[in-house]
Order: C-alpha cells, then sequence, then structure tokens
C-alpha cells in the first residue's frame, strides 16, 4: 500500500497552473542558496500562492515587506509552512521513499514523474534513455526538410546538455555563467547548416548511451544522482518543448538554463512536464485523430509508430483510428524489454487524468483504448493488454469511443475482453474506501446517444480532409488549427496557460516577465502595422503591477542606470556593447555603465555587467534616492468616511466595518508616523475629534453642508500609535451611536469635500461607505434607472450624471488622495456617477448589493474583503510610466488612474488587486528590429515611507508574417483587452454598439485566419492559439456588463464595467468564463499540496448542462463566489458523508458552508475548495445550491455555453459565426 | 460710396480673424505641449476651456455682420466652420463649466491627434480668410 500512495506524491506534482499555484519547494527556503545570490527568474518571483495571503497570515505580510538595509534583499516567506515538494531528493513522508528507491531500481530516476510524463516509457533503463535522443534525432532532421530555423538553434543545446548530463556530478555543479557561455557558443554554432544539426545529433546518440552508463551505474544511489537526472530529462522536455509548441496548451513556466543547472530546480522544474503532458490528453481528446499521430512523434516511446506515420503515412490504416497505432508501437517497444519493469508501475497510471476524478473501479473496465486517447499515462499496462490487444482483439474493436471519451464516463469491458490483471490488482488497491466510489454516474453516452456515431464521423471527414503528416508538423510547430464546429470539448482540462514567448535568444525568455503581471495581446509582434491591421487583432498589453510577490529582487544602490534618453532602466533586453558600454534596447541610445555597476553583489567582484540582478530578471525593485521624491515621502493617511444615514444603520454594515478595523487596526500597513481620521455622513458631517488629554473622542456635527470647512484645524486625523485607546473607543461608540437614527438623507458630496480638505496636506486614503443615493449638498443625485427597462436592449444611464465626482476626484489626484468605495446599496445608488470618484484616483470599488448584515453570507463577505482590503500591501503617490520601444505608442489606457500625459498614469494609490490595460499602436515599422520591448515602471511611497520603484520589462520578438502572428496570439489577453474596450464602446456609444464590436472581433479574427489560409476547407477553423476565443466572447455577452434582455440593475452593470476595467486577468477570466468542476468524485491523484493539505484537483468541464448530471455534484468557481450545484439524484451518502445531512431533500434551501465532517470526501472537498481560495484575494462566499432551489438560476444562469432566455447557445453563436466570416 | 457696410464688416472680420488667429496658435501650442508631456492636462483643460467658448462667439459675430452686409460668399465659406462648432459644442463632455476640454479623456491618443489637428486646420482657415479679408 505504500507504493501506490507514495506513487501519489509524484503525481500531485502536477499543478494545473505551474507559475501560479506551484507550491514550489523554493518557497520553503530550500533553495536558499539560490535565492541568495539574487538571480530568481520570474518563476520563483511569482510560486506560491499569490496576494491572497497577506490578508489572513500576518507574519507572511510582514515577511512580504523587504527590507532596506541590505544591498540585496530577496522576499520570500519563510514561515511559509509548505512542505518541501516530496520526491526525489527531500522526500517529505516516508511513503515517498520506499517507492523512489524501487523506482530507482527498476527504472530511470525519472520515474515518480513519468507516471504522468510522456516521457514515462523512456524512463525505462537503458532502451528509456536513449530513445528520447534518438527520438529528437529524427525530429529536427525532420523539420529541416520543411522549415529551418528554430531546431536548430535547439538542438545542439540539447546535445550539450545530454553531454553534460551524462556526467552528473559536473552537471549540477555547474556554475550558471558557464552554462550560459555554452548555451551562446552553441547557438552560434548552430545557426549554419542542416548538417551541423546533423552533427549534433549523433553527438546525442553518443551522450545518451552514455548516459546508459551513468542510470546503470546509479541504480540505487543517491537522491542527487537522480536528480540531476531529473533535472536532464527536464532539459529535453524543455528543448522538445518549442518544437510542440501545441498553442495554448503547453506552455512551460520560463526554463532557464541556469535552472536547469541547479538540481532542486530541476525538480521544480518537473511539474512542468506534467504540464505540459496533461494539455496533451485534452488535445488527443479534442477529437483530432491526427493529433495522436504527432503525439506519437513527440512520445520518444513511440518513435517507431511516429516514423511510420510521418514517412509513410498512406501506409498506415487511419481510419482504423489511431490508438491502433499506438498499440503497434506499444508491442514494438515493450517487446524489447523485461515486461516485468512494468509489473510494480500499472497501478496509478491507469487511471486517467480526464476519467480521474471519476469512480476509480469504473476505471478499471475502462477499456484500454480509451486510456491511450486520453493519454499515455495508462501506457504502462500495456505489457499485459498488448497482448490482450493482438492476440484477442481485432483492433477495430478496442478502438477507443471517442465520445464516450469526451464524457467522461466509464465504459464496461467489451464483451470477450478479458479483465486484465493488471487492473484487477488495481481496483483491489486504488478502491477508495468511501461509498463514492460506488456511484455510477448515468451514462452521458445513453443520454446522448448520437455523439458517437458523429465523432466518428468527424474524424473520418477530417481524415479525409487533411494530410497527416502536414497536420503533424502544424502542431509540431503550434499552429494546428481547430474547427471550432466540430470540436465540442477545447476546454483544457487544467487552467489556461499563457503562450510561452520564444525570443530569439532563449537566455531571454527566461528572465521575461511573468505572465501574470505582464502579458501581450500577441506574443509576437507583427513588423508593421498594415499587418496588424490584417490580424484584425487588438494590440495591447495588461499590467498587473503592484501584484504580491514572493520573490522579488529589491535593489539599493547610489545611481539607478537608466538611459540617458528616453529614462528606460537598464533590463535583462539591452545589448552590452562592451564592459563599459551599452544600447537602449527602447530607444537604441549607446549609453555609458556607471563605474558601480562592474561591481557584483553575489560575488563581491568587479568585472562582468552581466551579472548584475538588474539585467537578470525582468521585474526588480529599486530603492530610490532623494532625486525621486518630490516631496519626503508621505505617511500612511487613512480616512473613513462612513454613511450613517437610515438606510446605512438598518443594513448594519457600521458593526462589521468597526469591529473589521478595530481587530486590523494593529495591521494596517504603515510605519510610526501612520494616521487614521473617521468621518460620518447623513444629512450633516459628523467630525471626530481625539486630543491628546482626552478620554473620550469629541463630536463636531456641522449642519451646514453647502459650504464645507474643518471645525477644528487638528486631532481630526490622529496618529495611530499615540492615539490607539481613542480610536477604539471612537470604533466602538460608532457602531452603536446612529442606531434608531430617521435621517434618511446623505450629504456625501460634502463629505468627500472635507475629506479632501482634511488629507489635501498628506495625501492619502479615503475609504467611503455608502447605503443609498447621495440627496442633499453638492453633488445630489437623482434616480434615474427606470427598473422597468432593465431587460432593455439599450442601456441609458451608463454615464455620470454630474461632473461633481469627476472633478472633485480630480481635486484629489492633485492631492495624492485616493478615494475607495464600498457601495452597500439596497436601492439604486448611481454607481455610474459615484464610481468617477474611484476611477479618476486610482481607487477601486467595491459592491454588495443589498447588503444586510443580518445575512450570514452577507456579513461574512463584507468583513473578509474589508480584511483584505485593510492589511494588503499599499503604495502612495505613485506614478506608473509605459515606455515601448521606439515606433509603437500608447493609445489609450484601461484601468483607473488619472492620465498625466501620454505615458504616465497618476495613481495617487496603488493597490496589489489592480489591474490595468494599455492599447498599443503601431507608429513605425519595425522590420529593423528582432524584439520590440515593454517597461512598466512604478513609482511608489511604501507604507513604511520609502520611495521605491518597481520595473517589469517584457520583451517579445517581431514577426513578418500573418500566420505567426496569429497562432501566437493570447486569447485570454486579448479578452482581457476587448473587455476594456467594449466597455469603453458602451460608455462612449451604446450597450448594443459594443455587444456589435465585440461580435465582429471574433468574425474579423475567424476571417482573417481564414484567408491566411491558404487550402479553404469546410466549417469554422481558428488557429489554436484562438481556439477559445469565439467561447470568451459570447460569455462576455453574457457577462452581467454586456447581456442584453435579463433584467440587470443598472448598479450591478456599472458594477461588472468598472470590475472589467480594473481586474487582473485571471480573476477577470474567471469572473467572465467561471471554472466548472465534478466534485462527486474527487481523489487525491493530481492533486497538489498546499499548506501542508492535498487539494485534489479535478477537470475543468465546459459550462454547459450537457456536462452536468442529476447524480453529480458540481462546484462553479465564479471568481467573487463560489457554487456548488447539487444534483437531484445524488447519493445520499455523499449527502451524509460531505454535507453533513441524510438525504438531498434534506439539504437546507440556503447553505453557505460545507460542514468540517470527519470524512474522507468532506476533507478532500474542503480541501480543493481551499486551494480555489488560495488564489483569490480573499476567501469567497461559498453557496450550496440544491437542484430544486430557487437560487438554481444563479447557477444556471452563468452556464454560459447554453441558451438562457433570449441569449444564443455558444453552438448557435457558432454558427452565425459562420455564416458571418467570409470564404 | 468706400466706406460702406460691407467695408466695415470686413474690417471687423479682419480685426476679428487676427484673434481667431491667436487663438488657433494658442491652441495648437497647447496641445503640442500637452502631447509632448510638458504640462498637466488639468492644467491645460483650464487654460482652454475658457477661451473655447469666446472663439466661437467671435466667429459667429463675424459671420453676423457678413449676414447683415449681405456678404453672402464670406458667409458661405464659414457656414462649414460654425456648423462644425455647433456641433462640437452639442457633443461636448458632461461638464458644468464652460468648455469642451475634460481633463480625463484629453490624454486620449486619438482624441488628442484629432485636436491637434484641428487646430492647425483651423490655423490654416483662419489665416487663409485674414487674406482674404484683407483683400477682399
Amino acid at each position: 500500500m505504500s507504493q501506490s500512495s507514495g506513487y501519489q506524491y509524484p503525481v500531485y506534482a502536477e499543478p494545473n497552473n505551474s507559475l501560479k499555484n506551484d507550491p514550489s519547494p523554493i518557497v520553503n527556503g530550500q533553495n536558499s542558496a539560490s535565492q541568495q545570490n539574487g538571480v530568481q527568474s520570474p518563476q520563483f518571483n511569482l510560486t506560491g500562492t499569490p496576494s491572497s495571503q497577506s490578508s489572513r497570515d500576518p507574519s507572511r505580510e510582514t515577511s512580504r515587506d523587504p527590507s532596506p538595509t541590505q544591498y540585496l534583499h530577496n522576499q520570500y516567506r519563510p514561515q511559509l509552512p509548505r512542505p518541501p515538494m516530496p520526491p526525489i531528493n527531500g522526500p517529505p513522508s516516508s511513503n515517498a521513499l520506499p517507492l523512489l528507491s524501487r523506482t530507482t531500481q527498476l527504472h530511470n530516476p525519472v520515474n515518480p514523474y513519468g507516471i504522468s510524463n510522456q516521457y514515462a516509457a523512456s524512463a525505462h533503463s537503458n532502451v528509456a534513455v536513449s530513445t528520447p535522443s534518438t527520438a529528437f534525432v529524427s525530429q529536427p532532421n525532420q523539420e529541416v526538410q520543411y522549415r529551418n530555423t528554430i531546431p536548430l538553434n535547439q538542438m545542439p543545446l540539447l546535445a550539450k546538455n545530454l553531454s553534460s548530463g551524462s556526467a552528473p556530478s559536473t552537471f549540477t555543479n555547474t556554475t550558471e555563467p558557464e552554462l550560459a557561455k555554452v548555451n551562446q557558443s552553441y547557438q552560434w554554432t548552430t545557426n549554419p547548416l542542416p548538417t551541423n544539426a546533423a552533427q549534433g545529433t549523433t553527438d546525442i546518440s553518443g551522450t545518451s548511451s552514455n548516459i546508459d552508463k551513468t542510470s546503470q551505474v546509479s541504480t540505487d544511489q543517491t537522491a542527487g544522482v537522480q536528480t540531476s537526472f531529473t533535472g536532464y530529462k527536464t532539459l529535453v522536455q524543455g528543448q522538445c518543448d518549442p518544437t510542440f509548441p501545441s498553442s495554448a496548451n503547453v506552455s512551460l513556466p520560463p526554463s532557464n538554463l541556469r535552472q536547469h543547472v541547479n538540481k532542486i530546480r530541476h525538480i521544480q522544474q518537473d511539474p512542468a512536464i506534467s504540464n505540459i503532458q496533461s494539455p496533451k490528453t485534452q488535445n488527443i481528446q479534442a477529437s483530432q485523430p491526427i493529433i495522436g499521430v504527432s503525439e506519437s512523434l513527440n512520445n520518444p516511446q513511440l518513435k517507431y509508430s511516429s516514423q511510420q506515420n510521418l514517412f509513410s503515412p498512406t501506409s498506415t490504416p487511419l481510419n482504423s483510428s489511431t490508438p491502433n497505432l499506438f498499440h503497434g508501437s506499444q508491442g514494438h517497444n515493450i517487446d524489447s524489454r523485461n515486461p516485468q519493469n512494468y509489473s510494480p508501475q500499472p497501478l496509478k497510471p491507469q487511471q486517467n487524468l480526464l476519467t480521474g476524478y471519476m469512480d476509480s473501479t469504473g476505471l478499471g473496465n475502462t477499456l484500454q483504448g480509451q486510456n491511450i486517447h486520453q493519454n499515455l499515462p495508462g501506457q504502462r499496462r500495456y505489457p499485459q493488454q498488448d497482448t490482450a490487444n493482438t492476440t484477442m482483439l481485432p483492433p477495430r474493436t478496442t478502438a477507443p469511443p471517442l465520445g464516450a471519451n469526451q464524457l467522461h464516463d466509464a465504459r464496461p469491458p467489451p464483451p470477450g475482453m478479458p479483465p486484465l490483471p493488471s487492473q484487477q490488482l488495481y481496483d483491489t488497491r486504488s478502491q477508495h474506501p468511501g461509498p463514492m466510489t460506488n456511484v455510477p454516474l448515468d451514462s452521458l453516452n445513453k443520454r446522448y446517444p448520437n455523439i458517437y456515431p458523429d465523432q466518428l464521423n468527424q474524424l473520418n471527414n477530417q481524415m479525409g480532409n487533411l494530410n497527416v503528416t502536414q497536420s503533424s508538423y502544424n502542431k509540431l510547430w503550434g499552429m494546428e488549427a481547430v474547427d471550432l464546429l466540430q470540436c465540442r470539448n477545447i476546454l483544457p482540462p487544467e487552467k489556461v496557460e499563457p503562450p510561452k514567448i520564444r525570443l530569439h535568444q532563449e537566455v531571454l525568455d527566461n528572465v521575461n516577465c511573468n505572465p501574470d503581471i505582464f502579458r501581450c495581446t500577441l506574443t509576437k509582434v507583427p513588423e508593421s502595422n498594415s499587418l496588424l491591421q490584417k490580424s484584425r487583432l487588438p494590440f495591447g498589453v495588461l499590467i498587473h503591477p503592484f501584484r504580491d510577490l514572493n520573490h522579488l529582487a529589491v535593489i539599493q544602490c547610489n545611481t539607478i542606470v537608466r538611459c540617458r534618453a528616453c529614462r528606460t532602466y537598464i533590463n535583462p533586453f539591452v545589448y552590452f556593447v562592451d564592459s563599459r558600454r551599452w544600447k537602449c534596447n527602447l530607444c537604441f541610445r549607446l549609453n555609458e555603465l556607471p563605474e558601480e555597476f562592474q561591481f557584483d553583489p553575489v560575488t563581491k567582484s568587479y568585472g562582468d555587467p552581466a551579472r548584475r540582478p538588474e539585467v537578470r530578471t525582468g521585474t526588480i525593485e529599486f530603492i530610490a534616492p532623494s532625486e525621486y521624491m518630490v516631496r519626503p515621502p508621505q505617511p500612511a493617511v487613512y480616512l473613513f468616511v462612513m454613511d450613517v444615514s437610515r438606510l446605512a444603520v438598518e443594513s448594519g454594515y457600521l458593526q462589521i466595518v468597526c469591529n473589521t478595523i478595530t481587530e486590523e487596526l494593529s495591521r494596517l500597513p504603515g510605519d510610526s508616523r501612520t494616521q487614521v481620521g473617521f468621518l460620518a455622513v447623513d444629512s450633516a458631517l459628523h467630525f471626530f475629534s481625539m486630543p491628546d488629554n482626552v478620554s473620550q473622542p469629541h463630536e463636531m456635527i456641522m449642519l451646514d453642508i453647502d459650504d464645507v470647512f474643518l471645525p477644528c484645524p487638528e486631532n481630526l486625523i490622529v496618529n495611530l500609535k499615540e492615539r490607539e485607546e481613542l480610536i477604539r473607543d471612537l470604533l466602538a461608540q460608532l457602531s452603536v451611536k446612529f442606531c434608531g437614527t430617521h435621517d434618511t438623507n446623505s450629504a456625501l458630496g460634502a463629505g468627500l469635500q472635507a475629506a479632501l480638505k482634511l488629507l489635501s496636506a498628506t495625501g492619502g486614503r479615503v475609504t467611503v461607505f455608502q447605503t443609498c443615493l447621495p440627496n442633499l449638498g453638492p453633488g445630489a443625485l437623482q434616480p434615474r434607472e427606470d427598473p422597468n427597462a432593465r431587460a432593455n436592449k439599450d442601456v441609458p444611464h451608463l454615464n455620470p450624471a454630474t461632473d461633481f465626482y469627476k472633478r472633485f476626484a480630480l481635486d484629489c489626484s492633485g492631492q495624492q488622495i485616493a478615494i475607495d468605495l464600498f457601495l452597500l446599496n439596497s436601492q439604486y445608488s448611481d454607481l455610474a456617477t459615484l464610481s468617477c470618484m474611484s476611477k479618476f484616483t486610482g481607487g477601486c470599488i467595491y459592491h454588495l448589493p443589498l447588503f444586510r448584515a443580518s445575512k450570514l453570507q452577507n456579513s461574512e463577505t463584507l468583513e473578509r474583503l474589508f480584511r483584505r482590503y485593510l492589511t494588503r500591501k499599499i503604495g502612495f503617490e505613485a506614478v506608473m510610466r509605459l515606455r515601448c520601444t521606439r515606433g509603437l505608442s500608447i493609445h489609450a489606457f484601461h484601468g483607473s488612474f488619472f492620465v498625466r500625459s501620454t505615458d504616465l498614469l497618476c495613481l495617487p494609490n496603488i493597490n496589489p488587486d489592480a489591474g490595468f490595460g494599455m492599447q498599443i499602436s503601431i507608429d513605425e515599422n519595425l522590420s529593423d528590429v528582432q524584439n520590440v520591448c515593454f517597461q512598466a515602471s512604478l513609482l511608489y511611497t511604501s507604507s513604511k515611507g520609502e520611495r521605491r520603484i518597481r520595473v517589469h520589462t517584457l520583451c517579445l520578438p517581431v514577426v513578418a508574417s500573418l500566420s505567426d502572428v496569429l497562432y501566437s496570439a493570447d486569447q485570454q489577453c486579448i479578452v482581457g483587452l476587448l473587455s476594456k474596450m467594449a466597455v469603453d464602446r458602451s460608455l462612449q456609444s451604446s450597450l448594443s454598439d459594443a455587444r456589435d464590436a465585440l461580435i465582429n472581433v471574433a468574425i474579423d479574427v475567424l476571417s482573417a485566419f481564414r484567408l491566411s489560409q491558404s487550402s479553404g476547407s469546410g466549417g469554422l477553423i481558428a488557429p489554436g492559439s484562438l481556439k477559445l476565443l469565439p467561447l470568451y466572447i459570447i460569455a462576455l455577452l453574457k457577462s452581467i456588463a454586456f447581456r442584453s434582455g435579463t433584467s440587470t440593475r443598472l448598479d450591478d452593470r456599472v458594477f461588472a464595467m468598472f470590475q472589467l476595467k480594473t481586474l487582473p486577468l485571471a480573476q477577470l477570466i474567471q469572473v467572465v468564463f467561471p471554472d466548472l468542476y465534478p466534485i462527486h468524485a474527487l481523489d487525491d491523484r493530481n492533486s497538489k499540496d498546499i499548506d501542508g493539505k492535498v487539494c485534489p484537483q479535478p477537470p475543468r468541464l465546459h459550462l454547459s448542462a450537457e456536462k452536468l448530471d442529476s447524480r453529480g455534484v458540481f462546484l462553479m468557481d465564479a471568481g467573487d463566489r463560489i457554487f456548488i450545484y447539487i444534483g437531484k439524484n445524488i447519493n445520499p451518502i455523499f449527502c451524509s458523508n460531505v454535507l453533513g445531512v441524510s438525504a438531498f431533500v434534506s439539504i437546507p434551501e440556503e447553505m453557505y458552508e460545507l460542514p468540517e465532517l470527519d470524512t474522507v470526501e468532506s476533507e478532500r472537498l474542503r480541501n480543493f475548495i481551499f486551494s480555489l481560495q488560495e488564489e483569490k484575494p480573499y476567501y469567497v462566499p461559498v453557496q450550496i445550491i440544491r437542484d430544486d432551489s430557487h437560487f438554481r438560476t444563479l447557477f444556471i444562469e452563468r452556464l454560459i455555453e447554453d441558451r438562457f432566455e433570449s441569449a444564443l447557445s455558444y453552438y448557435e453563436f457558432l454558427q452565425h459565426l459562420k455564416t458571418q466570416v467570409k470564404e | 460710396m468706400t466706406f460702406n457696410l460691407a467695408a466695415f464688416s470686413y474690417i471687423i472680420a479682419l480685426i476679428g480673424d487676427a484673434f481667431l488667429i491667436f487663438f488657433a496658435i494658442f491652441h495648437v501650442i497647447t496641445f503640442d505641449e500637452l502631447k509632448t508631456g510638458y504640462k498637466n492636462p488639468i492644467d491645460q483643460c483650464n487654460n482652454l476651456n475658457p477661451l473655447v467658448l469666446p472663439e466661437y462667439i467671435l466667429h459667429i459675430v463675424i459671420n453676423v455682420f457678413f449676414l447683415i452686409s449681405e456678404q453672402y460668399f464670406s458667409l458661405f465659406i464659414n457656414i462649414p466652420l460654425i456648423a462644425y462648432h455647433v456641433w462640437r459644442y452639442m457633443n461636448r463632455p458632461l461638464m458644468t463649466e464652460s468648455g469642451l476640454y475634460d481633463p480625463t479623456s484629453i490624454m486620449n491618443a486619438y482624441d488628442l491627434s484629432i485636436y491637434q489637428r484641428e487646430g492647425w486646420v483651423k490655423l490654416a482657415f483662419y489665416l487663409l480668410s485674414f487674406f482674404y479679408y484683407l483683400y477682399g
């Protein structure tokens, strides 16, 4: 048993999103050596959970704020209690170790990962190691015949790595510069000719035999050697990866040669392997049989078959479906091996990624063909099965029914197929103790009987249409296209990864800014505006500049090196002419390097400027000297403006807010100068003075609201440390003071003016709580919304009714004051007008409609939200400038800020949850440059009173061909930018105009793609990189912001628009296109470890009722809330084990949390939800919805692929697109 | 009779046009400064906005004189600009004080280039019409 559980460890290292969620071991400080040297790839900067923690764990927060004392200080969170990544050299549990040693004896060390790795088979003893290399040999050679650039670059590199890998000890110890050099030199040598490549090839095979030997030698060796092999494997994978850029799926986290060198980082890389692996799964599943073929190319184990396919495609009986090819090859390989090697393995791998969440006993019965289709992890089983296949069954019968596949359905074995030994074995072992394993979901196949034949027809059609070799090469180059009308399942089971940016120099790929921070809609920039117009794609960048980072290199030096002409900060993409001069990569001016830059802080030596941290990472923070200050850095000043009118008191928010502030007073970011003030507003202004020598705060009521002045010059805003007692006293009073008030008016405008006067000397943050329409004094508003017209096609009043709030915001912006708004309204409050005060001051808005403190979920949401708000990092008096390479210019900005100059945003406050978008236009031809760069620099005052500059640099290659541009588009980023543009459009023109524009984008892009394709085939073809675009666009059209026909409150709509403008991309996508997971049979496969909790990671489903099942339970993560939908025929055992009730009928109508039951299922589900929550800035409310509850619409309306009310379904939308896309 | 109403209106137009040329030059310079980022858009808008209405009124007054003095050709030349001014002012952003320019949207690259072009076109137009009035 220990073995199978041991297996789970390696498997769990397969997170959905390696960049964001990776529970990397580095975080734990294991890799302290590499951290202290200040060389951090962006990947490590961002590992671990993001922003979210700060609100929950104060210890982390403090450790995140880097101290300036050190010359070079790296941030990370040492307290993070996660256990280190288990496998190979740091076994976290006793379980893992025995397994590992066993594995080693049997196979190459890589094996633990091999389970889910395509190279799994390659890990097998001698044959294994040599196979990948030979597979590679064949690939680049073939490529040479077709194309000529990339593989040449990569091949020799690979060769080099292989050879260094052959001597594990040197490999692990190689120092970075050496490797970098190696890298360089290889690039030089390789560029020339195919013959060179061939030489590289022989090299490889030579070295690979070397490796064989070492691997044999090291059969029972130390973890260290294992690691080196793992890393080496990774390298192979990493290098191989570019040749298989299967669009969005395959995207390694920026991998660095240096990282490979570092043995611990090897392990870190391993999740990446599995990452690559699993998207492939999806590809196969996407019912493209041809992909299967190319897949086999990708798999070294299947070398034989793949080559057959490639070179004599006609000879293979394609119509008898791909799996047969696989079978054949399996047999081949396996023959040459000792089948016994497999015996320990077959157990876990059998569980497929896709069917993984399903009943595992059911899986045991799954057709093996299914397994193959779903992915290669199942390969280990084949020794047994192969015999079964070849001897007993004609291939046709074993051909996997794709339809069944897609529906995650377990099918009974075909008659005549004996239960395989391994399967039986597996059954007994991995059966879950809980009874959930017995829940057979009714076969979707039965419910949708026609799916299967359809799919087969499609397969045949596609077979007929496409040339096999051609398409496999296309896929190889990341250029596969998808027929949207025929491929129903285009959603990858895991998170959609951003496409990887590939620069001409691989060294630079790894230092590029993390895609979570800085992302461009096109990962290859078209060289001219006309080319951009042809692609019909929006060109822009999305920035999340102040994102919470776990690792950030902070630098304090006398002179910050910048270009003298364009003031660009020195970055990894500059060109060092010699050791004294560098060439700016934005304006191409030649600059001098200061003497100080020669000094390497890590090794304390002089000489090589390329070793400075500034040029080794795309994200860096400088501590600014005094030239960067206009005035002394301001203290942290917080002013809370509370609505205390009758509606506000009735809603009961005051109690929650005051309590939360009281609790968090000590954790407000700031230093000893921190100041706090309070102001209450109804029809009068209530000032609270807290002088030094009194025991009670003084209340001063100002009735004259038309001409606001400050009743006393000081003590309205007081030092937090000095007057903490008074403040606590005041907060305690505030929450009850206004009970029973009958004042229904709100003079918010006057309150704001007073706030401006209070803070104008220092600047700071004003937090406004508002529950009703301000109807008195300056800035009074009228209710404008007509509730009967909420479902109309065009929505009026999206624009402000008065410019009072805008002018006020501009005044605030000038005084470095930001206004944040909490709108807790129960009736129309004209957010369209009120939002102006946040929109132009860099503030944020939270909207909790129909807020009632008596409703538990409301009060909890507010409390968590507000707690996060109070304790998150904050930057004051900030400006952000975006510079870009000459020839590009910024066209428009999106977000919340005031634009002070063509490239300068004025942000009185910056918070870690704010995202920005910029549209870029191409003014000049870029054909003479190889790369373009964007540099965002954020200058801010930290809450500790330090002036800091955070610099993010993104570098993108320039291309000249249209198909390159289209195939490298970043669909999520495009949707992010489109949504912002559509918001602008609906404000400037009208909502229906914006909707039309969105649809037109989809039509235009698909038309452009069709034009770029020489061979016009039927269907609706989209490049793999844009296959989700129509899905996201229809999701946008159905989102709260843009939907029409559904009754939507105006405030909700305006808030949704504000969110689209300001949310960081990941959250934005989730709001627009929620994640749907089946959770009725969670298990620990693929799970990841967060804070010591094993969190299962079920695959994502399409947002369609087709995927639902009345016997299932589904979780929908909609960004700001989580729904759990319980089917009508749910097994009562699930109810009792997870929900703590006896049966479906006894589930309460309103249920907002999962009971903490001591069952495996309950723990798994809670851990899974925990893993989702960890990615969010604050814990969002969870709502459990019964199938027959009236809350059902909340869930159903988010199934955006279905027809809902008058809105088109996804399929109908595709057909509409098809009619519009011109031939 | 040499000094009639028409001659008077041309003299008025000449003087008025000289002012308009100054306005246009100021407009062009301001937007150039904005574009290069030397000035804060709030200040620039505060400078520009009070001048918008006087410019429009002055232009209309000149044309009223043309109308009175029955100089229809001169009026005809100016009608498109009047129409543009009226349209422009009807579609101005929401603001309490007079004027056209909103500091929050003025930095939009698209608008900025339009405003700049508008400035140059107007300057050219006023200059041409200045010489026309001088010799006409």
